[in-house]
């Protein structure tokens, strides 16, 4: 039996379907979830996530923190801010996030800035990941 | 009578400029709704799934976070109530103010000084006017709010609550919004923000029922400070858009109903108009026929 995973952002369900496995990178370090994978919860820290799909697909997804909770055979990826990697464009993901490092460089550290790096960082893992995989 | 014609006719044409004003507003509201209620229905399942994390953790974690814990003895209650930036939306915006009145009262009676938070300028509006101390407002984004304001809301009611009441924050925060019940009914809801009852999704397991045991990654505790930070916000994020889509709902019956005054005045106004003026052509024949048949009496007394 497959997962249902399931990728939820503040402004709506970014991918939903079946899978047979989920990767991404909580604080303490990459998990892969099976099926049958016990209760778990834990907190993410920005990353490219991954999840393939029933039919084999691979779909990498940018998160800029947030959780991964599993219950009975349910996954899902809960963060603010989520985006399928094929929707990034690189260079562009690249420009921001040498915009938001200079900005923390030259001692900008509001929580805007920061969050701003999360979302660029996970931005530029996820685009690469993918461009990697093609 | 020439005067009481022209000012008939004057008082329709402004109605119907009116009525031009007010129905264009509805059709907007009834368009805009519409998006609005998408917008609340997408942020669903993320609320959805942040309230299943959370009771996850409440149920199956003993954890003792501060944003939890019931104070001892509350002194300052925060009151956060949402309100319209604008006018034209019925009773909405008073609807909100009262209900928030109503709790502020009852906080009073209860002992606690209430530290207000209004959004949206109308309730900025009544407080100012009676010269009520004002904590922290926003506005300017009622009828579509978005996540990152949210998000400040809530970062400004998690510090001010972490705080305490010594140090001039507060013990517990409250919030009023309206509910889009449906296109019909919308009424103003209370809610406990802070400290966080969690109680919706969550079944105390039955004692004869094997319990599903949680894996927290690195521990309860740090889930639980990264996931109530969040669960803060999407509340708030929640009732923002709630109310969003509510303000429009009224707006649209509010222009509804000036539209449809506006045209029972025009239809009025227009057999007004019409019953003078055939007062006046009437007036008219008559002192032609008057004067004419004078005219012939004399003409008669000459010969």
């Amino acid at each position: 039996m497959p997962l249902t995973a399931e990728v939820v952002s503040a402004d709506g369900i970014v991918w939903v379907g079946p899978a047979t496995q989920v990767t991404a990178r909580t604080i303490e370090g990459d998990v892969g979830i099976l099926p049958r994978h016990e209760p778990f919860l834990a907190a993410l820290v920005p990353c490219a996530a991954e999840i393939i799909s029933e039919d084999g697909r691979r779909e990498i997804i940018a998160i800029d923190g947030g959780f991964i909770s599993v219950a009975d055979d349910h996954v899902s990826l809960l963060s603010q801010y989520a985006r399928l990697a094929h929707e990034i464009l690189l260079p562009e993901a690249e420009k921001e996030l040498a915009a938001a490092q200079k900005l923390i460089d030259d001692g900008d550290l509001t929580e805007e800035t920061r969050r701003h790096y999360r979302r660029a960082s996970a931005q530029v893992k996820a685009a690469e990941k993918a461009a990697g995989q093609s | 009578m020439g005067a009481s014609l022209r000012e008939l006719r004057q008082r329709r044409k402004s109605v119907t400029a009116t009525m031009k004003i007010t129905r264009a507003m509805e059709l907007i509201a009834a368009s805009r709704i519409i998006k609005a209620q998408r917008t609340a229905a997408r942020a669903l399942p993320f609320t959805r799934e942040l309230n299943r994390a959370v009771s996850a953790v409440a149920t199956y974690s003993n954890v003792d976070h501060p944003l939890t814990k019931e104070p001892v003895n509350p002194k300052r209650a925060a009151l956060v109530f949402i309100t319209s930036d604008r006018g034209m939306n019925g009773a909405y915006s008073s609807n909100a103010i009262k209900a928030a009145a109503q709790l502020a009262q009852r906080l009073r009676d209860e002992g606690k000084e209430v530290v207000r938070y209004p959004i949206g300028r109308k309730g900025i509006g009544y407080l100012t006017f009676r010269e009520m101390p004002i904590e922290e407002s926003w506005s300017g984004f009622s009828d579509a709010p978005t996540y990152e304001v949210a998000h400040e809301i809530a970062d400004r009611l998690m510090t001010d609550f972490l705080k305490g009441s010594e140090a001039g924050g507060v013990d517990e925060i409250y919030a009023v919004y309206t509910r889009m019940e449906s296109m019909l009914t919308q009424t103003p809801h209370v809610r406990r923000l802070l400290p966080l009852e969690v109680v919706e999704g969550v079944t105390p397991p039955e004692p004869n029922q094997l319990t599903p045991m949680y894996e927290f990654e690195p521990d309860p505790e740090t889930v639980l400070d990264e996931l109530l930070p969040l669960y803060l916000r999407s509340r708030i994020w929640f009732y923002l858009l709630q109310s969003a889509a509510s303000q429009l709902a009224n707006q649209q019956r509010a222009m509804k109903s000036a539209t449809d005054n506006a045209q029972q005045l025009i239809e009025r106004l227009t057999r007004e108009t019409n019953q003078a003026r055939q007062a006046e052509i009437t007036q008219e024949i008559s002192e032609i026929v008057g004067g004419a048949s004078a005219l012939a009496d004399l003409t008669a007394q000459d010969s």
